[in-house]
């Protein structure tokens, strides 16, 4: 993992002293709530419906144990014992006090993290394929451009004030788990096919929210050690001529869409050749420095198998499901990576306790090399577990009720936090979620229906990833009360698209029939091994529509 | 940001965030003054403009004297004996979250038992 150098180290605690100063001066008057307003955004302290929140940046989606567990005091400490992890692989905490948030800063310093930029028109907490370093299908690491990326933004002086918010995804694995093509510049390391070198493959536009787009390739091959320099010239294509008169369009995805990909890629490439290359690139030594923190760990050379987990699945079904569904192949033989799932029946998708962070972390002491993943689906992972460790790990989490084997299946729900806490949503998520993930609770049921992503966003913003949800909800106000509308057909991998709306909204309460309807439709048509996205694929929207309308006649 | 928003029907009453803690606070009537009460059952109705006007002066000197943020009118119904916000989103800042029954204000948080807030 990255350590911080004396010059991190000492940005985070001046901007730690910078903020308790502020604080101090709004409390006294000096600063109006004009002034002061900005200020905390910048620090990552909102004010929600119930309470101020504060959002921690957890870069790339990578924690130490001894980082999960400050947390998990903070959350003890300061909150109120549980925190929310996001779509952006951040962790919300929903109740700090403004006075108690300077402190909460500090002790966050102490195990090198913070708040900056994860709000405000900047760019954002840079996040990268959770599998980052252990997946068998990757081409290179991606974290090293991440943390490459995520020093050259932080504070950059130029792109402090851009037209709206700015988030930067990458991958460097042939299967997108980073949603590259729904942020505003995705990156995939891929090889050239002449030079075998690796490259980038630049996306710009993409974005969720109120217009929703796919990111387009504006480099099919990038060299490397052009990164900083290329992501500069889009940056100040984005800077110049993005809008700023209306922040439904300051998005760099309307800029892509209005300007036209060809136009925008020339712009970018003539700003590119404009520049001085060598004096933004980062140098190849610095490159190296980073580089080297994400090295591999000291694996054991292990056998590809192992007996003690062989004979543990061979007695016991529930951990063989559990293995099945919620571990990953990991490069190295005799290890496999471990997916908690955040998402017991009926809890909040995402929260964890203070307790759940420190078994967590405890758990990653003991079999994970000290290290934990956030995924952008608001779920843990241990990245570096030996196969033998596997069943005294399922043990100790399902102690803590965090042993559900439904990683990637229905009731592996991505939700918001929607009108339970926050305050520009129009409806809530997290009961929607607990509703379906009641419905369809039954492992067998789960088993039977596949891999199948809802995402529940309850607003327009999208945080719920609802545009590219298998099954995607947007919780709407309709006429004084809640009404929910079902997309279709969204993915939020390499084959990125955006769901289709299937008719019209609903109460709450009929959500979980809604699903019921489609998921039928789909065990009904489907051909042998078919998923559910598949089918919607070649089925098209049509029979699901007609059972939709038919529940829609029915209420 | 402006004091306060434009006035909803009435009658209405003020809530707003405490500044220092966030939580949401109810403008209250203590004899001829007013002042702020975390608890929703206590906040003073305006049925009229001339209530609704002192509520509105109310915020916007509280705003001013760093107390409070996002200070503004809410309409209300008022059939079971305490005000109780149309909208079922300023209904949500008088409970707290539906999927935790056990925070906020729906569990007696910052609400004394005896009635008057604190």
């Amino acid at each position: 993992m990255y350590r911080y150098d004396e010059f991190d180290e000492r940005f985070v605690r001046e901007r730690v002293a910078q903020f308790s100063d502020q604080v101090a001066r709004r409390l006294d008057g000096s600063l109006t709530e004009d002034e002061f307003k900005p200020l905390r955004l910048k620090n990552g302290v909102y004010l929600q419906l119930h309470a101020y929140m504060l959002r921690i940046a957890i870069p790339y989606g990578t924690l130490s144990s001894r980082q999960l567990r400050q947390l998990a005091l903070i959350g003890e400490r300061f909150d109120r014992g549980y925190g929310h992890f996001t779509t952006r692989t951040n962790l919300q905490f929903n109740w700090p006090k403004l006075r108690d948030v300077p402190e909460i800063l500090g002790l966050l310093a102490d195990v090198e993290m913070h708040c900056i930029q994860t709000s405000g028109n900047c760019i954002r907490n840079v996040t990268a394929d959770h599998f980052a370093g252990i997946a068998r299908d990757e081409i290179e690491d991606p974290r090293p451009t991440a943390e490459l990326i995520r020093q050259w933004s932080s504070q950059h002086p130029e792109f402090s004030y851009l037209p709206r918010k700015f988030k930067i995804a990458v991958t460097g694995a042939e299967q997108d788990r980073a949603v590259i093509k729904a942020h505003d510049i995705g990156l995939r390391i891929r090889r050239h096919p002449d030079t075998h070198e690796t490259c980038y493959e630049v996306s710009v536009g993409g974005g969720l929210g109120r217009t929703p787009m796919i990111g387009k390739v504006v480099r099919d091959y990038l060299p490397k050690a052009d990164l900083l320099a290329y992501l500069e010239a889009i940056m100040r294509v984005y800077n110049l001529e993005g809008r700023r008169d209306n922040k439904y369009k300051a998005r760099v995805k309307i800029l892509v869409h209005e300007t036209g990909l060809a136009d925008f890629t020339r712009r970018v490439e003539a700003e590119f050749a404009e520049l001085d290359g060598p004096s933004i690139n980062a140098d190849p030594q610095e490159v190296a420095r980073i580089a080297a923190y994400f090295a591999p760990p000291a694996y054991r050379a292990l056998p590809e198998k192992s007996a003690a987990l062989e004979t543990a699945r061979a007695g016991n079904p529930d951990f063989a499901r559990w293995v099945e569904v919620n571990t990953t192949a990991h490069k190295q033989p005799g290890y496999a990576a471990v997916t908690i799932s955040l998402k017991p029946i009926g809890e909040a998708p995402g929260d964890a306790t203070s307790e759940q962070m420190r078994l967590v972390a405890d758990l990653a002491d003991e079999f994970s090399l000290s290290e934990i993943r956030v995924t952008h689906a608001q779920n843990l992972v241990l990245p570096h577990v030996k196969l033998s460790d596997l069943f005294s790990i399922w043990r100790r989490l399902g102690e803590a009720g965090l042993a559900s084997a439904n990683i990637g299946l229905i009731t592996d729900i991505i939700a918001c936090p929607g009108l339970d806490y926050c305050a520009l949503a129009t409806a809530r998520s997290i009961p929607i979620a607990q509703a379906i993930a009641r419905r369809f609770a039954e492992d067998a049921r789960q088993k039977q229906i596949g891999e199948l992503n809802i995402k529940i966003s309850g607003c327009i913003n999208a945080c719920g990833h609802h545009h590219v949800g298998h099954i995607g909800i947007l919780g709407l106000e309709k006429r004084g009360i809640e009404s929910y509308q079902i997309t279709l057909g969204g993915d939020a991998t390499q084959d990125a698209a955006i769901g289709e709306i299937l008719g019209p909204g609903l109460a709450a309460e009929e959500v979980p029939d809604a699903i019921e309807r489609i998921v039928e439709v789909y065990l009904e048509h489907r051909r042998a091994g078919e998923s559910f996205i598949e089918n919607v694929r070649r089925l098209g929207l049509a029979p699901f529509k007609a059972a939709f309308l038919e529940l829609d006649r029915a209420a | 940001m402006a004091a306060v928003a434009k006035r909803p029907a009435l009658p209405a009453i003020l809530l707003a965030n405490d500044l220092l803690d966030g939580d949401v606070v109810f403008a209250s009537a203590v004899g001829e003054a007013l002042a702020w009460t975390r608890d929703p059952a206590l906040a003073l109705v305006a049925s009229d403009d001339l209530g609704a006007e002192r509520l509105e002066a109310f915020a916007v000197a509280e705003f001013g004297a760093q107390r409070v943020v996002d200070a503004y009118l809410v309409d209300v119904e008022t059939e079971t004996g305490r005000p109780v916000p149309r909208h079922y989103r300023e209904r949500m800042k008088t409970l707290g979250p539906s999927n935790r029954r056990d925070l906020g204000k729906q569990a007696g948080e910052g609400i004394a038992p005896s009635g008057r807030g604190i």
